[in-house]
């Protein structure tokens, strides 16, 4: 039963970036909605276009054409800063790299979402600390990211995206600089969060990753080629794929 | 994104590379430790100047009569001078001729070759303030008198040198030979200079002018020293003096002769050594200026270098959700940090080098001029001091701003590419 309004509604999206002479479609007319506690991997090989996809469902970037509405609201031809207030706002990101500030303690890495939202200080520190127990690192709160595991590390870019309680939280390649135990611990986290209520949206190419969300969207060419239930065994087999396979 | 944030990340990002801040603060170091240097001299020096002119008084007008010289007896008279002061009071405190009267005086069988010998008249000395036109105090006795000067006594009053060396501290009565004329000693002056010496300023001995005249064999008094009634008549009536002197000097065709008198004051002196201290000063800051200058190019520099390298945290920052005047900001207070520091840094540079100077080459400096109670006082106002800061802040706030804006330019998902 889906509510009349989509969280994340792309109409007829296009991302077309000029390469010399050509016009390189990134994204070639993808339409896609995705509701409140959905779990939903968008897969696709390295030029598939999931990357753009993934910089503009996280408001990095804006379409050339088409519309992208986040939480009911026009977002496609919004200017940098109003971005930057959604994407305080309304997403919660995680990278692949973890992207954590060397400089800064755990703690106040988690606390950077809320200073940008303008919270005062005993606020923000109660709603990262917040944040860092749900992740299980609050005896952490004091340490630099280089003193903490890469798992450790991944953990704190998912409290700092939980933070700001965001309606999104978008994984780029979440496990992709893991290890294969601690990248299945950080997926086992992605659910749970999912279980919770909160709303994922994992980027990623690999179909052994994918499956772990409820629901798989493929991207090839910039277009989507499959858009269904990750069980569905489509999903995770192109035909394509199993011809080349056929083929060799 | 608040002040005190920005403020606590710059100074953290400054810790973690204390050398490269330490360089980037040079310049400005520098710049700033100059300026004060320069300000702090110059107030020394000024305040020199002005304490010297306190002391002889900054009224003080001096007018120089060289006469005709063309074999012609053409010359001013000390009584013509004297009505001419009489007839503006407002004007005009005094005047009294000063005429050299050569060196040398015998005490007993003594010789003092070096001591000079001054022709003034009683208003040398001005009874209200105790002291004379020249800033001397009486220590004993009295000074020359109007009665001494008319009927040219052969009384005179002499330096404290004098009075230790031939009279062995005990002078009042005593008599010493001018030119084999006996003179009685009236009045003892105070010790003038710190290291009293022979042919010093505490080596003299002052008697009424007609008589060192007489002892020189000279017809004309060449020099008269004049007190105007106040600092801010100085300049009125010394025009007037000069009016005088241009009428009384004026040839048959009325043809003006500037050759045969020249007058000075006090206050022209100082205002020339004031106006060419400030040139000197504007010329010296200008150049430290300059060094500012390079420091704030250095900071821009660094703080490019310093976007380049952070540009992945820029990224995260934008990711989630800082704007541009977030971002901007926080460069812009990194860099009026960095420069802030420096100028810190430099003001209290600037304050002990100028007082190092201050205590080494100022005691020599005061010497050297042969002054006593004045002192040299190398330090910065307090204006000098926060103008220094505020500029050295509003150095890296102003090269600090392209940086930033640089920084707040950047496109996200380039940033959070870069590695």
């Amino acid at each position: 039963m889906r509510s009349l309004e989509h969280l994340i509604e792309l109409k007829e999206v296009y991302k077309i970036y000029p390469m010399g002479s050509e016009d390189v479609h990134a994204l070639d007319g993808v339409s896609l909605t995705v509701d409140r506690g959905e779990f939903v991997a968008i897969v696709g090989q390295s030029g598939s276009g999931k990357s753009t996809a993934m910089n503009i469902i996280g408001c990095l970037d804006v379409p050339t054409s088409g519309t992208y509405r986040l939480g009911g609201v026009d977002v496609s031809t919004m200017n940098d800063d109003q971005q930057a207030e959604i994407r305080n706002k309304m997403l919660g990101f995680i990278f692949q790299q973890y992207n954590l500030i060397p400089k800064l303690t755990v703690l106040e890495n988690v606390e950077l979402p809320l200073l940008y939202a303008g919270m005062d200080a005993g606020e923000r520190r109660e709603r990262a600390r917040k944040a860092l127990e749900r992740v299980g690192l609050a005896d952490k709160e004091k340490h630099l990211p280089s003193q903490l595991s890469g798992g450790q590390q991944q953990r704190v870019s998912i409290a700092r995206a939980l933070a700001g309680e965001p309606s999104v939280i978008l994984a780029d390649e979440p496990t992709g600089a893991l290890d294969s135990r601690t990248g299945r611990e950080v997926l086992g986290f992605l659910q749970k969060l999912n279980a919770e209520g909160d709303t994922v949206i994992l980027i990623t190419h690999d179909n052994s990753i994918a499956v772990k969300a409820k629901r798989i969207v493929r991207l090839q060419d910039g277009r989507v080629i499959y858009d269904g239930d990750a069980k569905d065994p489509r999903a995770v087999v192109r035909p394509e794929e199993s011809a080349e396979e056929a083929g060799a | 994104m608040n002040v005190t944030q920005s403020f606590r990340l710059a100074i953290k990002s400054l810790r973690t590379s204390k050398m490269r801040a330490f360089l980037t603060m040079l310049g400005i170091i520098i710049g700033v430790a100059a300026v004060i240097i320069i300000i702090s001299l110059g107030n020394g020096l000024t305040g020199m100047v002005e304490q010297q002119v306190e002391k002889v008084g900054v009224n003080q007008i001096y007018a120089y009569t060289w006469g005709m010289g063309d074999g012609t007896t053409k010359n001013v008279t000390p009584e013509e001078m004297y009505a001419f002061i009489d007839a503006h009071p407002d004007l005009f405190d005094g005047i009294t001729p000063w005429v050299s009267g050569g060196q040398g005086i015998r005490c007993g069988s003594e010789e003092y070759e070096k001591t000079g010998i001054y022709g003034v008249s009683e208003a040398m000395y001005r009874p209200e303030t105790g002291t004379t036109l020249d800033g001397d105090t009486l220590a004993r006795g009295r000074y020359l008198q109007y009665v001494d000067v008319v009927n040219r006594q052969n009384v005179c009053v002499i330096g404290a040198y004098l009075e230790q060396e031939a009279f062995r501290g005990d002078a009042l009565g005593r008599t010493l030979s001018l030119g084999g004329i006996p003179y009685t000693v009236v009045g003892v002056l105070k010790q003038n200079s710190e290291t009293m010496s022979e042919g010093g300023g505490d080596d003299r001995v002052y008697i009424p002018y007609e008589n060192a005249m007489q002892l020189s064999g000279s017809r004309f008094v060449s020099l008269y020293q004049i007190t105007a009634a106040s600092r801010d008549t100085v300049m009125e009536a010394q025009a007037l003096l000069l009016d005088f002197l241009q009428t009384f000097y004026q040839d048959e065709a009325g043809e003006h002769i500037y050759d045969y008198y020249y007058v000075q004051s006090m206050l022209d002196q100082v205002n020339q050594i004031n106006a060419m201290m400030g040139i000197a000063m504007m010329v010296l800051i200008a150049i430290a200026a300059i060094s500012l200058l390079v420091g704030g190019i250095g900071i821009m520099n660094i703080m490019l270098v310093s976007v380049t390298e952070r540009t992945r945290e820029i990224g995260i920052r934008k990711s989630l959700g800082a704007k541009r005047k977030d971002i901007r900001r926080q460069f812009i207070i990194e860099a009026g940090t960095t420069s802030a520091l420096g100028g810190f840094a430099g003001i209290l540079l600037g304050c002990l080098v100028a007082m190092g100077i201050g205590s080494l080459f100022g005691g020599m400096l005061v010497q050297s001029l042969g002054a006593s109670g004045i002192t040299f006082n190398a330090t910065p106002t307090l204006g000098a001091v926060l103008v220094s800061f505020g500029v050295s802040v509003g150095i890296g706030v102003l090269f600090g701003y392209l940086p930033a804006n640089k920084a707040a330019k950047l496109n996200p998902i380039d940033a959070l590419r870069y590695e």
